[in-house]
């Protein structure tokens, strides 16, 4: 993990960039100047949930209720988010 | 401006997975989806650009450009087919009134929307109006940071305006995003180029290496650059880049005639772009209509979905299956897909041979050419064949065939 990813940190959609569902394809996708990324399930399940309030441990207590089955998936949010902000697809509040 | 849109391909090529390739078979087979749209809303421009990679008849179609309810219906088909990112180019669009309603329409639908413009033509009325209407970002295109080149090479004077429209693109809280075409005339500029996007507040630049299609095909002897500026071009930018981090996000597009690989020519054939044409011709990429042998759908005809996934041009270069040695069996094909189409027939008289590009083509000794031939004094020393009105109708009619004889199709 590069960007230390905190779970009391808060993250919204970056300046410029649209998050939305697609239904053509059946996928989240993030739009932004001259470029575009068809986001995979898990990724669209947590972007969906961050909107500038929602701190990254609440984001994680959220999904592992919503996905009870899920092995170690914070793991994975962390990931998510480490990427999401390496990208510049998130800016931090 | 339309040496514009490599961006968006490089970035598609970085960003998307795309999709599995789809070996020549029918779309509606393997489900390609046009998720670009590019709308070269008019083929009218008040600049005058020797890179400009229009058609050098474009004059042919710039009396028989699409409605307003025309466009609008292309959008909506174009987004039930899953497009997303919709680009307004040209020409300059900003010369038809009517782009107020294109980007209504194109917020309503869900698109992200980009306006592709030299900024001739833009206005606080309309840029407010373009705010209001939600149209997503504004591209803007720079040329030179000296007065006397920019007006050179769009042979007009635009230099001031282009810094004005910059300020107010800035002032509407749009990103701004920045187009440079690079050639032998600001090469050795990019220093101060990236000083001055940084200086303007610029979110994204764009250094476009000058790729050889339509105007700068002609003009190839004037704008190519050698290999050492080349370089040290993209040495400066790599500086540059690790001075403003995320800030400005720089990309470099590299030329393809000093690479021995093609580029993937707009991420693969009917792949993800569908480009709809000032006269509502639907083609896989700008330059598609130097082919041989192909009749390229009309959104006047059949409708978008039929050109998309059933029209014989869209699938004739989709996948692999046309290909001849060496690129059938080339294990780098996933790569480039052979490259592109329309350079191969351009400059080969093969539409279906390798991009000769690439150094395992048969024809690769025709870019090793161009290269010497642009270092050649006497050929450099010929007058740039400006994008102008009067010059297209001469080579539309066939009046003018200059600077074209050695090109297995009009550029
Ligand atoms: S002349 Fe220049 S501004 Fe006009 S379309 Fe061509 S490249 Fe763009
Ligand atoms: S031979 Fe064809 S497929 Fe192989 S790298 Fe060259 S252009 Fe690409």
């Amino acid at each position: 993990m590069e960007n230390n990813i905190q779970h009391s940190d808060i993250y919204a959609i970056a300046l410029h960039h649209r998050f939305q569902w697609e239904e053509a394809q059946q996928s989240y996708v993030i739009l932004f100047p001259e470029g575009m990324v068809k986001l995979h399930g898990g990724a669209g399940e947590v972007l969906k949930r961050v909107d500038g309030k929602a701190t990254v441990g609440e984001i994680v207590a959220e999904l592992k209720a919503a996905f009870p089955d899920a092995d170690d998936i914070e793991n994975d949010i962390i990931g998510m988010f480490d990427l999401a902000y390496g990208k510049a697809w998130l800016r931090k509040i | 401006m339309t040496q514009a849109t490599s961006l968006a391909e490089s970035v598609v090529q970085k960003e998307i997975h795309a999709q599995a390739q789809n070996n020549g078979v029918a779309a509606n087979i393997t489900h390609t989806q046009p998720l670009w749209l590019l709308a070269e809303v008019t083929y009218r421009c008040p600049l005058h650009c020797a890179f400009c990679y229009n058609p050098t008849d474009y004059d042919k179609h710039t009396q028989n450009e699409l409605t307003t309810e025309q466009w609008i219906n292309v959008l909506r088909d174009a987004r039930k087919m899953g497009a997303i990112q919709l680009g307004i180019s040209g020409g300059e669009p900003l010369l038809r009134d009517d782009i107020e309603d294109i980007v209504i329409e194109a917020k309503k639908l869900g698109y992200y929307s980009n306006l592709i413009t030299s900024g001739v033509g833009l206005t606080e009325k309309r840029i407010q109006a373009f705010k209001d209407g939600g149209l997503d970002h504004i591209q803007l295109s720079m040329h030179d940071i000296t007065e006397e080149i920019n007006n050179f090479i769009t042979s007009t004077k635009t230099f001031e305006l282009k810094k004005k429209v910059a300020a107010m693109i800035k002032n509407h809280g749009y990103p701004m995003v920045l187009n440079v075409v690079i050639h032998r005339y600001n090469i050795d500029h990019i220093q101060e180029i990236l000083e001055m996007a940084e200086k303007l507040g610029a979110d994204y630049v764009e250094l476009a290496n000058t790729q050889y299609y339509g105007w700068s095909l002609v003009n190839r002897n004037q704008l190519m650059p050698l290999k050492e500026q080349i370089d040290h071009a993209e040495k400066i930018t790599n500086e540059f880049r690790q001075k403003v981090g995320n800030k400005m996000k720089i990309f470099f597009v590299v030329p393809d005639y000093f690479a021995n690989r093609p580029k993937k020519c707009m991420n693969g054939w009917g792949e993800v772009f569908m480009i709809v044409t000032a006269n509502g011709d639907v083609l896989p990429c700008h330059s598609a209509r130097v082919l041989p042998n192909m009749e390229f759908p009309n959104v006047r005809d059949k409708g978008l979905e039929w050109a998309w996934k059933d029209s014989p041009a869209f699938n004739k270069y989709r996948g692999n299956n046309w290909m001849k040695e060496p690129c059938r069996t080339c294990p780098e094909q996933a790569n480039d897909l052979g490259g592109c189409r329309c350079q191969a027939f351009l400059l080969s008289g093969d539409a279906e041979s390798a991009d000769p590009v690439c150094s395992l083509s048969p024809s690769h000794h025709l870019i090793e050419e161009a290269i010497e031939n642009s270092k050649n004094p006497v050929l450099q020393a010929q007058p740039i064949i400006f994008r102008t009105d009067k010059n297209s109708k001469k080579y539309a009619s066939g009046e003018s065939r200059e600077r074209v004889e050695e090109f297995h199709a009009l550029p």
